[in-house]
């Protein structure tokens, strides 16, 4: 969400996202900056209620006059996640002993989480640092960039991101940290949008980014566990309690084996589901 | 005097009671008008007014369906303004901006009441500063047949733009310069007005099947244009972008199928506006994906409906106005797109078509804590609109769902009490906003269905909390208590006053 529109701002946590990104950077001109700043930090500061979702704020980058007075401004209990424009390791560690001063200086009890953008060839070549990098929980590719970088151009298909998807979503899983994939750009083609989130999906993303709420959806229904999935995975889950009973490990379901992968492949479906609320439970 | 929703009501109307009480009440007809031996042609407008003897006092109906495009109406008021007439009797089924006109003879006192079913622009302004010289009567889309052939609304001359008339008489909306597709608002005041005056741009040899009946005709008149095409239909209509309108198109849509409406030989009506669009274009998806087909939507016609008809998704269509190019060109193509009159869409004492209605999708300037609905007055108590159809279907649809942001323009949606009733709470079961669904608690069928739906579902009271908490306790409309004009239920009985703004 840009981060200097105050309807946009106001009716940010209706749309069922995991989180929202309040952006100072790229989304605001260098002539609104000091507005967005100010615009953000009020918006948070009078947000009475809980949000439904993680709150993460867009700075500027490190390599520009603005991101200390957008920290100064942003930073607070409301907030979950920095997200850091063109990571690198260097201003990571920058980044982590500016929090850590802030959080002190404000008395916080939170511990801000990092989200940098691998939108730069030199962090994709960084990745493996970067996930291990403090306070960093996930790691956003930003593939507009980075096709620029690069000097090449962005394609819907994206073969020539197909590097650093691939790389990316090794790193995190590694370090079980979120993937987030780059947006899809055309937010009239929600048929593309799906087939991008499918393709992000199978090469291990657990997650893609918006750069509008209309793609929400799409975006959700690619990335939670399918009816069917929740389904196999809900027997399993009650097949493995009545085989434990039997004192079984291993036994067959449906003609096929379960063995500690697949219950585990089970858990992990389960355990989305239920963050979703997906499950169907009887109320009274 | 109060009614049961303890709203004042003006000294010489009736009170609501509720909106099943007309069902205690006898259906009252006049008797429709003499038929003509054939119809007598004018030369102007003025010779109108000459030959028919229009005089002060006397009361002119008009149809809307030429809407912010019409010329008849305001041909009609440059004819009093001219000839000085006072006290005149204005009925337009609605006043849109373009009728500014009436509102320089609402000031002089030329015009000095009015009967009609929505209004906004200038003509609402007047009224709401107190310069219409009597109440302002607005009547909804089945009020007002009722009123006409009850003869609570007794119209002298019926002014009425046809867009083709043929050499009998007959009348029709379907071709022209001017098409605008059904006329079903103008049938009550043809078939009972003491005299019927047709103002055409487009004389033809014989239409078949006429929506409008030649034999009801004494005059014909032929102008250079009865409107403006760029204003009669809006263009093309469509679904909305904006991802609020989305998100409670989206859980609209879910909650329908969740209560089980989505399903075959369904019956539905939505509005024009983006949202509604957007929750039909749901409903679309979900019928296709069940392998579902309805048997009809009814009321004001877009071409969203003329696309599920043509698709097979839709038995028929009964369309009481058309709202867009596409419904035009499709009634006058498709057998199974029917036009009807307004008596016939929603007039309670009829066989109506609102009454076989699964569920309606409607919006809300304001709802209440009772679920009452306002879409007469904005919140300062300024007229913008009226009940049009609101209240008819919200009456006959098994399940009335409206839809709309919890907050508009800074102002939550939700009130402790409306400014203006126009839709009692009784006849409304569902609020979908992008924070929460609400269920009437009188609806406990409707909360069984839903006790395991996934859906944000909370109280209204609940709603209107989180409301406050964006907006903080808005003020009270800055009102006056002089009353300007009174909404009637669509039994003939007052559910509300309208009064002068400050």
């Amino acid at each position: 969400m840009p981060g200097n529109n105050p309807a946009m701002l106001q009716n940010s946590d209706v749309f069922d996202c995991d989180a929202v990104i309040y952006d100072l950077e790229d989304a605001v001109s260098v002539t609104e900056k000091d507005a967005a700043r100010t615009l953000v930090a009020q918006f948070l500061s009078a947000m009475k209620k809980q949000p439904p979702m993680e709150i993460v704020v867009r700075i500027n980058g490190l390599d520009t006059e603005y991101w200390e007075k957008d920290l100064e401004a942003v930073v607070s209990d409301k907030i979950d996640s920095i997200m850091l424009p063109k990571a690198q390791v260097r201003y990571l560690k920058q980044l982590d002993e500016a929090l850590s001063e802030i959080e002190r200086k404000k008395g916080m009890k939170k511990h801000v989480a990092v989200l940098p953008i691998i939108e730069l060839a030199a962090s994709v070549m960084e990745i493996d640092d970067i996930v291990k990098a403090p306070r960093v929980n996930g790691v956003l590719l930003g593939a507009e960039d980075l096709s620029s970088d690069l000097e090449v151009a962005r394609t819907k298909k994206g073969n020539e991101i197909l590097y650093p998807r691939m790389k990316l979503a090794y790193a995190c899983a590694a370090y079980k940290i979120d993937s987030i994939d780059t947006p899809f750009t055309d937010t009239n083609d929600n048929e593309g949008l799906a087939d991008d989130c499918a393709f992000a999906a199978n090469l291990g993303f657990t997650s893609k980014a918006a750069i509008h709420p209309n793609q929400v959806p799409v975006i959700n229904s690619v990335f939670v566990p399918t009816a069917k999935n929740i389904e196999w995975a809900l027997r399993v889950e009650e097949a493995t309690r009545i085989n434990a009973e039997k004192g079984l490990g291993v036994f067959s379901l449906d003609g096929k084996m379960v063995d500690k992968p697949v219950m585990e492949r089970a858990r992990k479906i389960l355990v989305k589901a239920r963050k979703y609320n997906l499950i169907q439970e009887d109320k009274q | 005097m109060k009614n049961a929703l303890n709203r004042y009501v003006p000294e010489g109307y009736v009170p609501f009671e509720s909106a099943s009480a007309y069902k205690n009440k006898e259906r009252k007809l006049i008797a429709p008008k003499k038929t003509s031996e054939g119809y007598e042609t004018l030369g102007s407008i003025s010779d109108m007014f000459d030959r028919l003897q229009i005089k002060d006092g006397m009361t002119l109906s008009f149809h809307h369906h030429l809407r912010n495009g019409d010329f008849v109406l305001n041909m009609v008021c440059e004819e009093i303004k001219r000839r000085g007439l006072k006290n005149m009797k204005l009925a337009p089924s609605s006043v849109f901006p373009g009728n500014a006109i009436l509102a320089e003879l609402i000031e002089n006192e030329n015009v000095t009441k009015l009967y009609t079913d929505y209004v906004n622009g200038p003509v609402a302004d007047a009224i709401c500063a107190g310069k219409l010289k009597e109440l302002c009567e607005m009547h909804t889309h089945g009020g007002r047949p009722m009123a006409i052939e009850s003869g609570a609304l007794h119209i002298d001359v019926a002014v009425l733009g046809v867009p083709a008339v043929d050499k009998k008489g007959n009348g029709s909306g379907f071709s022209g310069q001017s098409a605008c597709g059904s006329l079903g608002y103008a049938v009550s005041d043809l078939t009972y007005a003491d005299k019927v005056v047709f103002v055409t741009d487009n004389i033809v040899d014989r239409i078949d099947n006429p929506q409008l009946d030649g034999k009801y005709v004494d005059y014909v008149l032929k102008v250079p244009a009865i409107g403006d095409p760029s204003g009669i239909v809006s263009g093309t209509t469509k679904i909305t972008k904006d991802p609020v309108g989305l998100k409670i198109a989206r859980n609209a849509a879910q909650l329908l199928d969740e209560i089980g409406l989505i399903k075959d030989g369904m019956s539905m009506q939505t509005g024009a506006g983006g949202t509604s669009l957007a929750v039909a274009y749901y409903v679309r998806n979900r019928m296709l994906e069940k392998g579902v087909k309805g048997s009809f939507a009814s009321g004001g016609i877009t071409g969203y409906f003329t696309d599920m008809l043509e698709e097979g998704l839709l038995d028929e269509l009964y369309d009481v106005q058309c709202f867009d190019l596409k419904a035009v060109q499709s009634i006058g193509r498709n057998a199974a797109h029917h036009a009807m009159s307004g008596s016939k869409y929603a007039n309670p004492f009829d066989d109506n078509v609102v009454d076989k209605l699964d569920f309606v999708i409607l919006g809300a300037t304001e709802i209440d804590l009772d679920f009452n609905v306002n879409v007469t007055t904005d919140s300062h108590g300024k007229i913008m609109g009226g009940s049009g159809g609101h209240s008819d279907t919200a009456h006959g649809a098994k399940v009335t769902v409206i839809t709309t942001n919890l907050v508009k323009s800074r102002m939550p949606i939700i009130k402790e009490h409306v400014t203006t009733v126009t839709t009692p709470g009784e006849d409304v079961d569902v609020l979908v906003t992008e924070r929460g669904i609400a269920i009437n608690p009188r609806r406990t069928d409707l909360l069984e269905k839903l006790r395991n739906s996934r859906l944000p579902i909370c109280t209204i009271e609940e709603l209107l909390e989180t409301a406050y908490g964006i907006t903080g306790r808005p003020e009270k409309p800055a009102v006056t208590d002089v009353p300007v004009g009174v909404v009637v239920y669509r039994d003939g009985t007052v559910i509300d006053t309208i009064y002068k703004t400050k």
